[in-house]
């Protein structure tokens, strides 16, 4: 073992969950969408609401695809390149993991199939099911895996015996340890205004050539009801997500706000340039007094700098710091999108006419995607330099493995996921640019439509109260 | 009443790896006979016979590798970094042949050409892969105070390559006989041909597995009874049952093609996979990281194994029932027409 496969194992690391993390954040809201869409079709038979679930199922089938392969990836990559990291972990996450397999991906991938394939082979009610078992799935492996990550960032209910391994002490606080709710709130609100602002831009961008096609304005609206409710409702839990994370990891805190001296009246460092080396900011723009506010609640508390922690205990400060504030822009962003659309749908002809809000729409479509990344970042690159806060380093976590296997295997891992993923960016976009009401263009097979494809055997053409 | 927590799990995880290797053991066959498909219409149908389930049944794998970390970190912790090379590659070829199913029907005039090309490559290295990491597994992996200390190509042996290449036809006959079984017409019948070239395969290069594996560790051999070139039959006979299984298998198999059954060459194909499986197993139990660690050396504490069995008491049963009604739903033949729905 040596320096470089760390740090190679670690960019490793980064790539693979980064790029996976796109999906599942995607999927859970989508899911939860479809089940919407689907229950709102069967209820009132409005077959505008068939078409919508029909155009994005095809879109939630390649992105389920391609989050399913990145996934399975993670259940080995724990073992091939954190070999000590597993070991340490186990005892008292591994049950976390294997949980989220037996009672999320299985019911995922069983009824996928039955929501893909069994358009003819069950009934309507049945189906509905299949469709909510899959959101139930998506949800279910959210609190697992976050559960874990949880109690990586703040280990509760354990023991570490004499040999130096970990032993469970209470079952409850490792599953629920105390920033495990917020964190969960947080993951959920984020992926559900991830689905929302792709959902929006999709059809705003439709809407932009005709503003008339029903389906995308029915789309745009549910779409505006959910970020206009979901991005305020992030503001607080993440806020509230801030507050713990000062006491319970006050190096990641400093890191994000780039405080270096501990002190009453911290100020809020609008933009910085923290340099580690030179152990303070470069330069700032600064608001005085805000920062112990915004971070405490109280401009007069006292907030520790990270000159209070020893050097190799202190997070990358530059990447927190911005990572944080891409984030925070971006929600701040969501929630002016939000106010703008509810006022649009509230006066006027409505946000299918208003075209900068469309055009606005289209462009903070990726923002979702963004801001998961980044918080991502936050969250994971703030915890360092411990994989288990205050209990391993990333540095002893690493497996035996050499320098050379790492890089290529990272090499490929790159290329296979960038051909991979912008392929499926590409079929994705398509079927937006073509829009709920597009034909069916993929090749033909035989007399039309391939019989295995998705919607196939999705009733022909719209029955109202199918 | 105590219960034997490490054997229990030994055993569950046991069983998941064999779920995993006959189920998608079939998809990946698939991938592997994509290219003797004649017409681009006989490859759409062969991948609609897996379409709805293949999901379901890669889940195995990750429940495997899951749950190896959950129970037996120990055994976690050294094989993969001992297998690196292989598992990467089983990853990568997994993703190329993962996506294909959904990349296929979106690709147009380059795009649907290039995915039928990564499904079949993609199913085909995940395969070999897979069996680089049984040979490796098997030929046994070095370790120093519980953790990998050998080499990074330990597994690439002229043993682990045959092995690669029995699974490969092994799992090539599964896909052939599953088409048998799940298609009607011409592919039928050319999977029936497929079936007849993969059980030749699959009976010459059992065989010489079979063989090669008594040399690959003195435990072995011992615990096969062979030794100084002979077999010692005492120690032999409570063993033999195991290849008897195989051989009723490839009859099995033969007996159904020639019959012209449609799901008995399926099942023949399934009995040989069990007892390859079952033989192997026997080969180096208790162990779970051959030679040098046992199943009961890699457990994690009671407690947590006590907490995995409750969470799987009552999960796996319904994980069960579940997939045993969507098979159910997805059964019969599956034709070039919409009527497969």
């Amino acid at each position: 073992m040596d320096f470089d496969a760390l740090l190679l194992s670690r960019l490793q690391f980064a790539f693979t969950i980064a790029f996976h993390i796109i999906f599942p954040s995607f999927t859970i809201g989508l899911a939860s969408f479809l089940a919407v869409l689907e229950g709102l079709w069967q209820a009132t038979g409005n077959a505008a609401f068939q078409r919508l679930y029909l155009f994005w199922i095809k879109i939630f089938a390649i992105s389920f695809g391609m989050g399913v392969v990145s996934g399975v990836v993670m259940s080995y990559e724990i073992g091939t390149n954190w070999s000590v990291y597993a070991v340490k972990a186990s005892p008292v996450i591994g049950p976390l993991l294997a949980f989220e397999v037996l009672a999320a991906f299985f019911l995922e991938a069983s009824f996928l199939g039955v929501m893909l394939f069994g358009w003819r082979k069950v009934g309507p009610k049945l189906h509905f099911a299949a469709t909510v078992l899959v959101a139930l799935g998506t949800l279910t492996s959210a609190f697992w895996i976050v559960s874990a990550n949880s109690w990586m960032q703040h280990p509760s209910g354990f023991a570490q015996l004499a040999d130096g391994t970990l032993r469970a002490t209470s079952w409850m606080a490792v599953i629920f340890s105390p920033t495990f709710p917020t964190r969960l709130e947080h993951m959920v609100l984020a992926a559900y205004l991830t689905t929302a602002l792709s959902v929006g831009a999709a059809s705003a961008w439709r809407l932009l050539k005709d503003a008339e096609e029903t389906e995308s304005c029915i789309a745009l609206k549910m779409a505006i009801g959910m970020f206009a409710i979901a991005a305020p409702l992030q503001l607080l839990v993440g806020d509230a997500s801030g507050k713990q994370v000062l006491h319970v990891q006050p190096a990641k805190l400093a890191a994000i706000e780039a405080f270096w001296e501990t002190r009453t009246e911290q100020p809020f460092h609008i933009v910085a340039w923290p340099d580690r080396a030179a152990v303070g900011n470069r330069f700032e723009v600064s608001i005085p007094r805000l920062g112990s506010w915004i971070t405490a609640g109280d401009a007069k508390a006292e907030i520790k700098g990270l000159k209070a922690f020893a050097p190799q205990d202190r997070p990358p400060v530059f990447i927190v710091f911005w990572a944080f504030r891409v984030m925070v822009g971006l929600g701040v962003a969501m929630i002016g999108l939000g106010l703008w659309g509810a006022w649009l749908c509230w006066r006027g002809p409505g946000p299918q006419h208003a075209r900068w809000f469309l055009r606005a729409s289209v462009a903070m479509g990726p923002a979702g995607f963004v801001a998961v990344v980044a918080g991502w970042v936050v969250a994971e690159v703030g915890r360092q330099p411990y994989v288990i806060y205050g209990v391993l380093r990333t540095a002893d976590a690493v497996s035996p493995v050499s320098r050379g296997q790492v890089s290529v295997s990272l090499v490929a891992f790159m290329v296979i996921y960038a051909v991979v993923f912008s392929v499926g960016a590409l079929y994705i976009l398509r079927l937006i640019a073509a829009g709920p009401l597009a034909p069916h263009t993929e090749a033909p097979m035989g007399d039309g439509r391939p019989p295995g494809y998705a919607l196939a055997a999705a009733p022909p053409e719209p029955e109202a109260g199918a | 009443m105590t219960l034997d927590l490490p054997l229990i799990w030994a055993v569950l995880l046991a069983i998941a790896v064999l779920m995993y290797v006959m189920l998608d053991g079939f998809d990946l066959g698939i991938g592997i006979l994509f290219p003797f498909a004649r017409t681009p219409t006989e490859r759409d149908l062969m991948m609609n016979t897996v379409a709805p389930i293949w999901d379901g049944n890669e889940t195995w794998l990750v429940l495997g590798g899951g749950g190896l970390f959950a129970a037996f970190p120990y055994a976690y912790a050294a094989l993969l970094p001992a297998l690196y090379v292989p598992i990467i590659l089983m990853l990568l070829g997994l993703i190329l042949r993962g996506v294909a199913f959904e990349f296929r029907l979106h690709g147009r005039t380059r795009g649907k050409p290039f995915w039928t090309v990564a499904f079949s490559a993609g199913s085909l290295i995940a395969t070999l892969a897979q069996g680089l990491v049984l040979g490796g597994f098997v030929q046994g992996v070095t370790l120093k105070d519980r953790a990998f200390a050998g080499g990074g190509f330990d597994w690439l042996t002229p043993y682990s390559v045959l092995v690669a290449a029995g699974l490969a036809a092994g799992y090539a006959l599964l896909g052939a006989t599953w088409l048998v079984w799940r298609t009607e017409h011409e592919l039928h019948g050319r999977a029936r041909r497929w079936a007849w070239i993969a059980g030749a395969k699959v009976a010459v290069l059992l065989a010489a597995v079979s063989l090669a594996t008594l040399f690959v560790h003195p435990r072995i051999a011992a615990r096969w009874g062979f030794e100084g070139g002979a077999f010692d039959l005492a120690r032999l006979a409570p063993l033999l049952p195991v290849p008897a299984l195989g051989a009723a298998g490839l009859v099995l198999l033969a007996v159904g093609l020639v019959r012209r059954a449609h799901f008995l060459p399926f099942a023949g194909a399934l009995v040989v996979f069990l007892s390859g499986y079952l033989g192997l197993g026997l080969s180096f139990f208790p162990a779970i990281v051959p030679y040098s660690m046992t199943f009961r050396q890699a457990a994690n504490p009671d407690n947590t194994l006590a907490l995995l069995l409750a969470g799987a008491a009552v999960l796996l049963p319904a994980i069960i029932g579940y997939s045993v009604w969507v098979y159910w739903l997805f059964r019969g033949k599956v034709g070039a027409d919409a009527g497969y729905h």
